[in-house]
């Protein structure tokens, strides 16, 4: 492989969690934390970042252990390497952000059992040099703040009437409150993830036209 | 003649299945680190942890009680309030805290409660004004209730205003957002009914604790206190 082609894999594993294969939206991963706590858009970016950290954390060292994690123990060996960051993460945060702690208190434990970061791990981690899992992770990451952002916001817009804490519409609005409850998770999910399939669908069709325009044109 | 390439493959996949030890000792080494990582995270950060929810109290103190600017604390010493020596400090027994403003007049006393809510025990303060019967000032200090519902016991201002001036006589009563008419119901929030429940039930528990043992301190010390405006 050459400079230009690596620099190019590098960039296509970097990017592919953004649009093609975003966890949310695409792989439908990770739904314990992305219904649970995005009824705000903070709560959703706050979510994310602690992800990203733990999932970056955890692919590098997974990465660079993957030669001697026999594959029968693998699962067992990632869940405990996830746990200890997530741990440490928590105990950090409790000592250092007492702040920010007090915020996330209930999220941080969630971490553990989000399969995106499993997933990437078995999928991408276990296989892959470090460089290439940390760019992996981090676009998986980005991916999945999107989407929680997106999520938190539209929840929060609809189901409390403000927008990081900033009232929009004033005291005349009557929240929905449902969107801020469970239900309104999977409702909202439902319909992005309507609209997102929708969207493909259309440029797939798009492509294709353009294909057979250029096959007619040449034909 | 064709059997042969299929004898041969068969040692390689068996020389490529690893023993149950080495698993073992993958398994045991990832634990191994893990806990040594774990163990010396939470004993680095347990003092910090310590000293900042200490911290948090001392904060919080002052802000259940508007105008405060001193406190003592004060445990249960035979069924009678007494100050707490200042070198057997330490969390251990349950304490309480009364203020007194800047010319010394007492303001009142914040008292810890907690109580198991929707997840995990909530721990709050409150601030108490003795003879007025009325709790003057309300603090979360810890809780893990569902963020962007439970979490609105401390985040909605609405909630934490109904203890501004809350009557304690008769008894603490829960309604719905609106319905407070009397001096002594509290205003429960819409989608985190057991949360704000938990509230109550913590203050009327610890109400009942400690209530006897601060009026027969007034009484005997003759505290006259802090006219609020």
């Amino acid at each position: 492989m050459n400079a230009i082609e690596q620099s190019g894999r590098a960039y296509q594993e970097l990017i592919k969690g953004i649009w093609k294969e975003n966890p949310i939206f695409v792989s439908v991963l990770g739904m314990c934390p992305t219904l649970a706590v995005t009824n705000s858009a903070i709560n959703g970016l706050a979510m994310g970042l602690a992800t990203t950290f733990v999932l970056i954390g955890s692919s590098l060292l997974v990465s660079l252990m993957r030669k001697w994690i026999p594959k029968q123990v693998r699962i067992t060996t990632y869940i405990v390497i996830i746990a200890t960051f997530v741990s440490t993460v928590d105990l950090t945060l409790e000592a250092f952000f007492p702040k920010i702690h007090k915020e996330l208190g209930a999220f941080i434990a969630l971490i553990v059992v989000n399969c995106v970061i499993l997933g990437r791990q078995e999928a991408f981690a276990s296989k892959n040099p470090p460089w290439l899992s940390f760019l992996d992770a981090l676009g998986m990451s980005v991916g999945f703040i999107i989407a929680l952002l997106m999520l938190g916001g539209i929840r929060e817009i609809l189901g409390n009437g403000s927008f990081f804490d900033i009232s929009l519409f004033g005291s005349h609005f009557e929240p929905w409150v449902i969107m801020i409850l469970p239900p309104g998770g999977f409702l909202l999910l439902g319909f992005l993830l309507l609209f997102f399939n929708w969207l493909r669908a259309v440029r797939l069709d798009r492509a294709k036209l353009e294909a057979e325009k250029v096959k007619v044109q040449h034909g | 003649m064709n059997n042969q390439p299929v004898h041969t493959e068969i040692p390689i996949v068996s020389s490529a299945e690893p023993s149950s030890l080495r698993l073992i000792m993958t398994l045991g080494i990832a634990g191994f680190f893990s806990g040594l990582i774990l163990v010396s995270a939470y004993v680095f950060t347990l003092p910090l942890i310590e000293r900042n929810k200490e911290e948090a109290l001392q904060a919080a103190i002052y802000r259940v009680l508007p105008g405060c600017s001193r406190y003592d604390a004060m445990i249960l010493k035979n069924g009678e309030l007494v100050k707490q020596d200042k070198n057997a400090a330490g969390q251990s027994v349950s304490r309480i805290f009364l203020g007194y403003s800047d010319s010394g007049s007492v303001i009142g006393f914040a008292i810890p409660a907690s109580e198991p809510g929707f997840a995990d025990v909530i721990r709050l303060l409150y601030g108490f004004e003795g003879t007025g019967k009325v709790i003057v000032g309300f603090e979360v200090l810890d809780s893990k209730e569902t963020p962007g519902l439970g979490d609105r016991i401390f985040k909605d201002k609405h909630f934490v205003s109904n203890f501004t001036a809350l009557a304690v006589e008769p008894e603490l009563e829960a309604v719905k957002t609106g319905a407070k008419v009397k001096p002594n119901q509290v205003e429960t929030i819409t989608g985190a009914t057991i949360s704000s429940k938990a509230v109550i039930r913590a203050l009327q528990k610890s109400l009942k604790e400690w209530r006897s043992a601060i009026d027969a301190y007034v009484q005997k010390n003759q505290l006259t206190y802090n006219q609020r405006p």
